[in-house]
Order: structure tokens, then sequence, then C-alpha cells
């Protein structure tokens, strides 16, 4: 019933004019011959959580790798259009990947700590900055274990593996780990894909209480989720950013049909 | 009962599918195959155990002191000796018919074979031979007398015979004893003499030449860079005469006390007679270790056991190595296993580092993966020639050609040593590790490679900090499997350093203390030697087994540390969660 004829992206009028931080603009995006992503155009408000959902393939993880140039690892990429961060486009030559990788964040679907301790996981960042005092760590990794709402649980054995929290606990540990060197830009990729519903709960009580401190993009494939803890919300489609707006407005009055059926549940 | 009733149709349904036949076949079920391969790991298991349990018990009961037999035969011949070990044989008719009737009908009765057994008679020196096979039927008497001793000798094998007197500095006593306390002192005074010339032989003497020739290399590197001509040559030629004129005296001093102990011992000798009455006199320096085999209590035996264990442990090899020591051998094995690890392991995961992290992923790295999995399959013998010609001629050479000038055409690290063979060994082994390294590196998840640079981290900080610590334990299993390779290697070696006999470990207490350019000795090749081209293989045969389990204890030792290392290194990422 939906037609297959390309159209082009919809904004929402509360959009129009924002103050975005990360700025991408006609972003293309080849994996070989294969075309991942088609003229994607999306502000991103700074100090707001916005939720890219789509159904799967629909390239809003790639989206996300492209923000911090983790797609960079990958043979045979080659990307075209500009991603602007603070005014700067992160593609020009000139920028150093690993450089704009300490001004992120990133969280991942499955929880990834390292197999260190619990407080070596958190002072990796700045291990890896030339930060190797550990009493000048500790306050930046209680300071973060405490954003990432799990200072209380492990305060008393920070020097145990980290391997052996429970997969939620793992989860807000790279969260803590993730916004250690305080990022202009946290991204999480479903954080939430590979946890219960409890402690799906508490990373989405954690991702309103980080919202305001930093810009948050979160994939997510949960409806609810991004209904919930999001302030916008960009719905992609095999590539394209089909509908993008103020959270409340893109649920409850979608402009695009398409996105109109994706969340009433009629395909995706 | 609704649900039952909702749920019949289905189950009829599918019980009315039919069953192919063949899905019940017990070629598909496999029980045929279960048992093929458990067959096949029970074989292999069987004779790995057999094996060691071979070599075990040899060399466990080698150094047990046995009894001797004084064997009188038919014939009227006396022998006595230990007993080696028995078999069955088919005595020749013409043999045979000799018999008597009884011994006939034995023989006979058993299908026409009879029992012989092994003698190891010693006395080598009196007959030309040290073992006798005699024939069950032959022996007329066997008797076990109390009087027998058994003497182990620095030179020709052990003697076997009775005490039947001494001398004590050149004048004969009447000791026919040998737990007489005049015996017992004079032979530890004569021991104690022989030990004190050893001592003034290689610390005075050697010491005293070693620095003669340092003297002389000095001059000879002075001859070499300013000419024969020069005044410093004439000022240190003049320096040099006065130095080895005092050296000389020295060394003329140590070498009259060593001959005035020399001769002091030649004083003292003891004479034995052996079963048949032929006396010989051995001086009593000469002589290691002496016991009577029938006459020894439980602890007597216990004693002389760990006495001769401690002896092969830690003394230099005698006899053409058939016995002493294994010392030298032991130390080579180490020191050379250890050095070949320092060697290949950060060479072996460097190499493997690029090839896995860092080179693009295409047909020519497959090609570099390709040989070095095939450079695993060389014939060690080749590396030996590589190693030969490579290191210890080419790279050897110019060493001593840039370094050791004053010291040619002698070689110093021009020739076979501990280095180059090392380094040989390392080069045999470094595919196990570029491999086991890969396989290590590869199974490093992508996850936590992408965790560390999303976190700002450089390529070489996440293999630093993440990737490494994390394949170290497969790292470590690819040097331990290394480190047993090179250990039990001994073809390569025969080219490029092992000798049969060294003078000197390669670590001693003479500057710069760790001699890499030496020769050394190597306990696998110590077991070909001993084994296959020693005078008399019979004789050597104990110490082959005693050798063989020594090599094994050390490769397994070195590799239970290594296991042990990286099982700590395994705990430390090991999951409590999941």
């Amino acid at each position: 019933m939906t037609t297959m004829t390309i159209e082009s992206t919809v904004y929402h009028p509360d959009v129009s004019g924002i103050a975005a931080t990360l700025d991408i603009t006609g972003l293309n995006l080849w994996y070989g011959d294969k075309q991942a992503l088609h003229g994607v155009t999306l502000p991103i408000p700074e100090g707001q959580v916005t939720a890219l959902i789509g159904p799967s393939g629909c390239g809003k993880s790639t989206l996300l790798r492209c923000i911090n140039r983790m797609n960079d690892l990958i043979d045979g990429l080659r990307i075209a259009g500009h991603i602007h961060l603070g005014g700067q486009d992160i593609y020009r030559p000139a920028q150093d990947p690993i450089a704009l990788r300490k001004r992120m964040g990133m969280v991942f679907q499955k929880p990834n700590p390292f197999p260190m301790s619990i407080f070596d996981n958190v002072a990796f960042p700045m291990r890896v900055d030339g930060f190797v005092d550990r009493r000048r760590q500790a306050g930046a990794v209680e300071h973060a274990l405490r954003g990432a709402a799990l200072w209380d649980e492990v305060k008393d054995r920070l020097d145990d593996s980290a391997l052996g929290l429970s997969g939620g606990q793992q989860q807000r540990l790279c969260i803590a780990r993730a916004i250690a060197c305080d990022p202009e830009v946290l991204l999480m990729d479903e954080p939430c894909a590979s946890l219960d519903p409890v402690a799906t709960a508490r990373i989405e009580e954690l991702i309103d209480e980080l919202a305001g401190r930093y810009t948050i993009v979160i994939v997510t494939h949960n409806m609810q989720q991004a209904a919930r803890a999001s302030d916008y919300t960009a719905f992609m489609y095999l590539g394209r950013l089909v509908e993008f707006g103020a959270t409340k407005n893109v649920f409850q009055a979608p402009l695009s049909p398409r996105t109109r059926d994706y969340v009433t549940g009629r395909f995706g | 009962m609704t649900s039952t009733s909702n749920l019949a149709p289905t189950a009829s349904s599918n019980l009315s599918r039919t069953v192919p036949a063949k899905a019940d076949d017990v070629r598909s079920r496999g029980e045929p195959f279960t048992w093929l391969l458990g067959g096949a790991l029970a074989l292999g298991c069987l004779m790995i155990a057999g094996l060691l349990a071979l070599v075990v018990w040899n060399g466990f009961v080698t150094f047990i002191p046995k009894p001797i037999e004084v064997l009188t035969e038919n014939s009227g011949a006396i022998s006595a000796g230990e007993r080696v070990r028995q078999e069955s044989f088919r005595p020749a008719p013409d043999v045979v018919a000799k018999l008597s009737a009884t011994a006939r009908e034995n023989v006979a009765g058993n299908g026409g074979y009879a029992t012989r057994f092994l003698i190891k008679t010693g006395n080598f020196d009196l007959y030309g031979e040290d073992f006798k096979w005699v024939a069950d039927f032959d022996v007329a008497t066997r008797s076990l007398p109390r009087d027998m001793v058994l003497v182990e000798r620095m030179e020709w094998g052990p003697l076997i015979g009775r005490l039947i007197g001494m001398t004590v500095d050149g004048t004969s006593v009447a000791v026919t004893d040998i737990a007489d306390p005049r015996f017992v002192d004079a032979h530890r005074a004569a021991r104690d003499r022989w030990r004190k010339i050893a001592d003034l032989e290689r610390d005075d003497i050697g010491g005293i030449n070693a620095r003669i020739e340092q003297e002389r290399l000095e001059l000879r590197s002075i001859e070499l860079s300013e000419g024969r001509g020069s005044e410093s040559y004439r000022r240190a030629a003049v320096t040099y005469e006065s130095v080895a004129a005092a050296l000389a005296k020295d060394h003329q001093r140590s070498t009259a006390e060593a001959a005035a102990l020399v001769d002091t011992n030649k004083g003292f000798t003891a004479t034995f007679a052996d079963a048949q009455g032929t006396s010989k006199t051995v001086a009593l320096d000469a002589i290691v270790r002496l016991y009577a085999a029938n006459d020894l209590s439980w602890f007597d035996k216990i004693a002389i056991y760990l006495a001769r264990w401690w002896e092969f442990l830690s003394d230099d090899p005698r006899e053409a190595n058939t016995e002493g020591g294994v010392w030298p051998a032991l130390f080579g094995t180490f020191t050379m296993t250890l050095l070949m690890v320092v060697a290949v392991a950060p060479f072996g995961i460097v190499t493997a580092l690029y090839l896995r992290e860092y080179a693009r992923q295409g047909r020519f790295v497959a090609f570099v993966r390709i040989c070095v999995n095939n450079l695993a399959g060389v014939p060690s013998i080749v590396y030996g020639v590589f190693g030969l010609g490579f290191f210890a001629y080419l790279v050897g050479g110019t060493i001593d050609e840039v370094f050791f000038q004053e010291r040619l055409p002698s070689p110093t690290f021009g020739t076979g040593g501990l280095l180059w063979s090392s380094l040989t060994l390392a080069l045999l082994t470094v595919p196990v590790v570029i491999v086991a390294t890969e396989e290590a590196l590869s199974a490093v998840p992508r996850s936590i490679r992408e965790a560390s640079l999303a976190c700002g981290a450089s390529k070489w900080q996440t293999i630093k900090y993440v990737v490494l610590p994390r394949a170290m334990p497969g790292i470590l299993t690819g040097i331990i499997l290394a480190m047993a390779r090179g250990a039990g290697e001994v073809a390569p070696l025969m080219l490029v350093g092992v000798v049969k006999l060294a003078p000197a470990l390669p670590i001693d207490g003479t500057f710069p203390f760790i001699h890499l350019e030496r020769s050394f000795m190597h306990l696998g090749f110590h077991i070909y030697d001993v084994g296959f081209q020693s005078r008399n293989s019979e004789a050597g045969k104990p110490m082959v087994f005693v050798t063989t389990m020594l090599l094994m204890t050390v490769v397994f030792g070195m590799n239970l540390a290594a296991i042990l290392i990286r099982n700590r290194l395994k705990t430390r990422f090991a999951t409590a969660a999941f």
C-alpha cells in the first residue's frame, strides 16, 4: 500500500532555525558499489536527545558511525557530503579522526567493557590522552561513574574486573567510559538492545539525566523508547531521511505517510 | 479437555508423516564414527603412555645398585657381573647335542628354546669386553659373594673384583676390606688431591693461560693498527715480554704444585683380583665410587642411588660420555632454549602484529602467510645449514673481522656457538609463534577494538592497551609450542654449535661472564652421542634412558612454567557474569 517513490525529506516546522551543534548536509555513503546513505541532511540540536529510528538496514547505525568517523576503518567505503561539528567539517583532510573521537563518546549495542578493572575502564580515555596519574584520574572516574549512576554499586570494588559486572551494569560502565572525558556529543547505538526491561529502564532514566549536559544521538529500534527518551526524532528508511521533527510531533502528527505507517506499527 | 481435543488432529497428522528408512540407519546416526574417533584417541594415548612409561621406568632403575653374581660355567669358566637382562633363544643343534640329558630335555620341553642372560662383567681393560651372554644350561654354580666389589673408575668403565691389597705412599698395606678405615681415608685423601689438581689446572693454570693470551692479543692488535715498526709496538712488546715472563713464572709454580700432587697420588693404589683371580692395580684417585654390591643394606642402596643421581646432574661426563654426569648438557640445553625464546618471542609477535593489524589484507599478505606456514615444514637440518652459512660464517665472520681481528685466524664468533644455535632455532620456530599470534589477534573481538578507538585511542594505543593483553594467553600458547619444538631439536644444532664435549660452560666467572660465542653441550645431542656414537652402545644404553628422561623433564618443566604464567593471565580476563 505504501508507494516506493523516492520522496524528499519532510522537516517539521519546529526544527527550522534550531541551534545545531552537529550539522549533517547532503551525506552520501557507499559500501563498495552499494549506496547506503542518500543525501541525508540532518541538523542535530545542541544539548538535546535526538533519536534515529527506522527499520533494520535503513542506515541509522551507519549514519551514527559517520559522526565519529568509525566508518573510516571499513575497506571500500566512500563518503560524499559534509558533517560540521562546531562549524568545522569533520571530513576535511586536515581533520585527525583520533582528535575528533576524543570530542565524542560512543556507546555500542552490546556492552563492550575492556578486560581490565572497573577503574581502568573508565580511566581509559584519560590514559590514551596521556593522563596516567591515578590520583588525578580518580576524581574524573568517580564523576563519570556517578554520572552513569553506577558509583554506588561499584565504589567498593573499583579494582575488580569489569567483566564481573551484570549486563546492565556493564552498559552503564560503558556510558561512564563514554562521558569520562566530558565529550561534546554522546553517540548511542541501540544501547538497550541486549538488556532486560529493568536494565533498559535504568539506562533510559540515565539518558534523561544526561540530556541537557550532552548532545545525544541515540539509535533505537524501540519506538516507545524513542518516544519516551528523545526530544527530536529522525525517521530513516532505505538510506534516506524521511522525516525529522520534535518527537511529540513525529509520533503524534507525522507528515509523511511512511512515517505514519511505521510509528503506528503497520510496517517495520 | 478442550486443549487436548484441539491438539489431537495435529498430533495424528504428524504421526502420519512417514520417516525415511535412512534416518534410522546406523551410518546416519553415527555411532561407528564415535567409536572410530574414540579409538584413534585411545590408540594415541596408549602409545604416548607406553613411550613415557618405558623411558621413565628405565630412567629410574638405572642408578639402583644391582647385586654381583659369580657364575661358574660347565666349562669351568668363571664370570662375575651384574645381570642386565635375559631373553629366550634357540640354541644351535650342535650345542644342544653336547648338553647333558636333563638340560637337553629342558630345552626340548621348551620347544627348542633356552634362556640366556646378559652379564655386565666390566673389566674392559683386562678382557676387551664388558658384557657377556651366559646361557642358563651352561651355569654350574651361582653365588653372591659378600666381598665382591664394584669399582666405578675414571677410565675403562667399571671393575668387578675383590680387594686384595693397597699401597699407601708407596708401601703396601694388607687391606682386603673396602670398609677398612685405612682404605677409606686414603681413598678420600687421594680424591681430594685429585680435585685440587683439577682446580689448579682449570682455575690457576687456565687463568694464567687466559691472561697470557689476552696480553698476546693486545700486542697483536697494536701490531695490526700501528704496524710492527712503530714506537708504540716496540714499547708494548717490551711490556708484553716482562708480563709474559712474570706470568710464565706463575704458570711454572702452579704446574709444579699440580705435578707434586700427581706424584703423591701415584703412591696410593688399590689392587683388585677379579673372579678368575687376575689382579689389577688401580690408582686410588681414579676410583670415583666403590661398594660391595652383595653386602648393602637398604640404607646403603638408597645412599648410592642418590649419590649417582647427584653425580649425574652435577658433574661433567667421563668415559666418552657414557658415564658421569650431564651437567654441561643440562645447562647448555636450558640456556639455549631460554635464549631462543628471548629471540623468537619478540620477533614472531612483531611480525604477526604487522601482518594482522597493519598490512592491507590482500594477495601479497596471503602469499606471505602461505610462505610462513610452509617454513614450518622445511627440514630442520636445512635450518642448520642456513645457520652455519649465514649466522656463523657470514655474520660471525664479519663480527670477527671488525671486532676480533687480533684473534684471527682462529674464529671467535665465526664458528658455531650458543648464540648462533639459539638464533637458528628461533628461525626454525618463528612460524609457530607467528601463526599462533595471528590466531590470537584475530580472536580479539571487534567490539572492544571499536570501544577503544571510540575513546580516542590511536591504533597503536588500541593494540598496546587492549588487543595485546587480550591476545596474550594465545600468544603464550604459541611460545610454549615453539619452546617444546626448539628444546627437542638436535639436527640443526650439530652444525651450529653443539659439541660432544665442551671444555667450558657458556656462563662462568671469567669476564664477560656470558660467552655466547662458545660451543656448548645439549641433552638431545648427548642422547645421540651416547646411544649411537660411543664405543659400546650397550654400556651407554642406561644413560640414553636417563638423559632422555631428563630432557623430557626439562622441556616439561619449562612448559609448565609458561603454562602457569598463561593461566594467571587468563584468570585476569575470565568473565564471571556470563
